[in-house]
């Protein structure tokens, strides 16, 4: 599949985002390729998490506007939008005494009403997101029991049982173990691959960006540095520009792909 | 959770929440008839409900229909709105302490009331009025000083709770200002009583329970499920959160407008029904019907417990609520600072 190809159901154009006075990005273009596995990887703070939300409609572009096939997000209706694109945000809360199943079955939203509560359809996809994020023994728990990894699992079920062609996550790995930021990625690997749904992530760790994305979007200061195939644009020279970091590119010898090593303190003298 | 489904349509039911709210139904109804009963003039639970069938004897129906039922009625459509009102606020805020008493709604009633008596020496209507403008003004004035880009739940609670500081001022400086009689009339109403309270009382506050009941538990109920997870969230999942929660905030505060002007500040019963209704279901998310119907039960079993218990020197309602919900609140930030949810 070509994933440059210029088919794409979500784009943002011209887009300047502020909170309040404060401005984070001016006149960004973005492009989600169909079918990609889109990473979005930066600096803290370099505003990765406000272009998804603005991708998602949650926050307006003060300029500019986002385009869901073909339409202005602005001024779709809410629920519409919830069917088509969902967002798993950095933090979410559980509410008090909520259980694993109740909670997953909350991303059924979009597709209920007052007198469709919860059809047998409702019903068959939650256990199928449950079963795919492997949380389907966990039914009866309580959400605040859990483990990070287990809770994280529960949210991302969530949102697939949401049932969108679009998929945004940000940071889904974060404050995981190791194993289970694998646990999660390969998840996502499944769910773009399987299910051909456009998943669109922001991870921190530049070689699990690189070895997971087909497309990848590097930022720094609320603009895009490059984007494109990892193996394409993940050079040291990037990497120093975007996070200032001196470091070798090697090939990852599992996958091929780009594997970033950052340079020693002092490099050792031979 | 449990789901009726007929053809294409379907709806959740928990039926441990509907067994607590049919329950918290006896109990309110029950009291009802007791409190109905009870005065100078005591009838039996029997007699009572044979006049409400319109069997009796043409004296206790008068005293029934015009003194007592009335007062009843008030009674628990003041729990009701209250109950409602607080369980909305609270998954609005994210706050157990989110609720009309603390968040100065409740002060802002008692503030428009007051003034009409001092200011006007205005008739009980007016005073309704007063207190339902004053509750109005109020959730304006909170929603501006909270609204920035967005209405964030600990701002408000904060903007909140200042705004509840400086109209306590406001209404003890009132107090100072008017003559005796007046200011023991003020008292009397911040007490919040359901004494002498008649069809003119329970009347606005049912219609008003009419316009605003469908809006909340039929419109915005689901909305503020999802708001419970989150703005983010709530947004992701389709909800259009500033609206609902414009929505939401309004009608809330009407009904906490409505409920005062009806009984004057029963105080506590909209923070602490929705927690002891959501103890009881044990089910997630807001509880509105329960709280509601717990609401009501409080409102009548304060009643008859101030009229029964101390002798024949009877309390005004809002005495009894407001001694057991004030233990109440200190149980409640001794246990959950503990928890580290407040
Ligand atoms: N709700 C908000 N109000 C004001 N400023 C915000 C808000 N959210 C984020 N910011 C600011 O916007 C900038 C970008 O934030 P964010 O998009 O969260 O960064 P990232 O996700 O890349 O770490 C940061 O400087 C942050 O402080
Ligand atoms: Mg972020």
């Amino acid at each position: 599949m070509d994933h440059r190809s210029d088919r794409a159901r979500l784009r943002g154009e011209g887009m300047t985002l502020a909170y309040d006075q404060r401005t984070i990005a001016r006149k960004l273009d973005v492009t989600v390729p169909d079918g990609s596995f889109t990473v979005i990887v930066g600096p803290n703070a370099c505003g990765k998490s406000t272009l998804l939300r603005a991708l998602s409609r949650m926050l307006r572009p003060k300029e500019g506007h986002v385009l869901l096939d073909g339409a202005d997000l602005s001024t779709m209706p809410a629920k519409q939008v919830a069917r088509t694109l969902g967002l798993l945000p950095q933090s979410s809360i559980a509410p008090d005494g909520i259980t694993v199943g109740d909670l997953v079955a909350r991303g059924r939203y979009p597709h209920q009403g007052l007198l469709r509560q919860w059809s047998r359809e409702d019903e068959r996809i939650v256990q199928e997101s449950m079963g795919s994020t492997g949380v389907a023994e966990l039914v009866d728990r309580f959400v605040d029991e859990l483990s990070g990894g287990q809770r994280q699992r529960v949210w991302i079920a969530m949102a697939i049982a949401q049932q969108t062609p679009l998929l945004l996550l940000d940071e889904p790995t974060t404050f995981l173990d190791i194993q289970h930021q694998v646990d999660v990625l390969d998840l996502c690997a499944d769910l773009h691959e399987q299910q051909g749904r456009t998943l669109v992530a922001v991870l921190h760790d530049l070689n699990q960006a690189a070895r997971y994305a087909t497309h990848l979007i590097a930022m720094r200061d609320g603009q895009i540095v490059a984007e494109g195939e990892p193996s394409g644009i993940v050079t040291a020279e990037l990497v120093e520009e975007v996070f200032g970091l001196r470091c070798q590119v090697i090939d990852d010898p599992e996958t091929g792909t780009p594997l970033v090593v950052p340079a020693a303190r002092r490099r050792a003298a031979v | 959770m449990s789901v009726v489904r007929y053809r294409q349509w379907s709806v959740h039911a928990h039926p441990r929440s509907l067994a607590v709210g049919l329950l918290l139904v006896l109990l309110a109804l029950g009291s009802s008839v007791l409190l109905v009963g009870s005065g100078e003039y005591p009838m039996s639970p029997a007699r009572v409900v044979e006049t409400l069938t319109g069997q009796g004897h043409p004296a206790d129906v008068f005293i029934v229909q015009e003194v007592r039922l009335p007062r009843v009625v008030t009674g628990l459509l003041v729990g009701a709105a209250l109950g409602l009102s607080g369980a909305v606020f609270q998954a609005l805020v994210r706050n157990p302490l989110g609720s009309p008493d603390i968040l100065g709604f409740t002060h802002g009633a008692s503030a428009g009331a007051i003034s009409v008596i001092v200011l006007f020496g205005g008739s009980s209507a007016a005073l309704a009025g007063g207190a339902v403008v004053g509750a109005a003004l109020t959730g304006v004035l909170v929603y501006l000083l909270a609204w920035r880009g967005g209405l964030h739940g600990n701002r408000l609670v904060l903007v909140g709770v200042g705004v509840a500081a400086i109209l306590t001022g406001v209404n003890g400086y009132l107090l100072t200002r008017a003559d005796i009689n007046e200011a023991g009339r003020a008292v009397l109403w911040l007490t919040g009583s359901l004494e002498g309270s008649g069809w003119g009382n329970a009347v606005p506050l049912l219609l008003a329970l009419c316009l605003l009941l469908p809006v909340v538990l039929l419109g915005c109920a689901r909305g503020l499920r999802a708001l419970e997870m989150g703005d983010d969230a709530a947004y992701s999942l389709g909800v259009p959160v500033e609206r609902v929660r414009l929505v939401l905030l309004v009608c809330a505060v009407l009904l906490t407008a409505f409920a005062a002007a009806a009984a004057g500040p029963i105080a506590f019963v909209a923070l602490t029904a929705p927690q002891l209704a959501r103890r009881l279901t044990r089910a997630p998310g807001p509880n509105l019907v329960p709280a509601l119907c717990m609401g009501a039960a409080l409102v009548v079993c304060a009643d008859l417990l101030a009229g029964r218990a101390f002798g024949d020197q009877p309390l005004p309602a809002g005495v009894v609520t407001g001694v057991l919900g004030g233990a109440y609140l200190v149980w409640l930030l001794a246990t959950q600072r503990r928890a580290g949810r407040i």
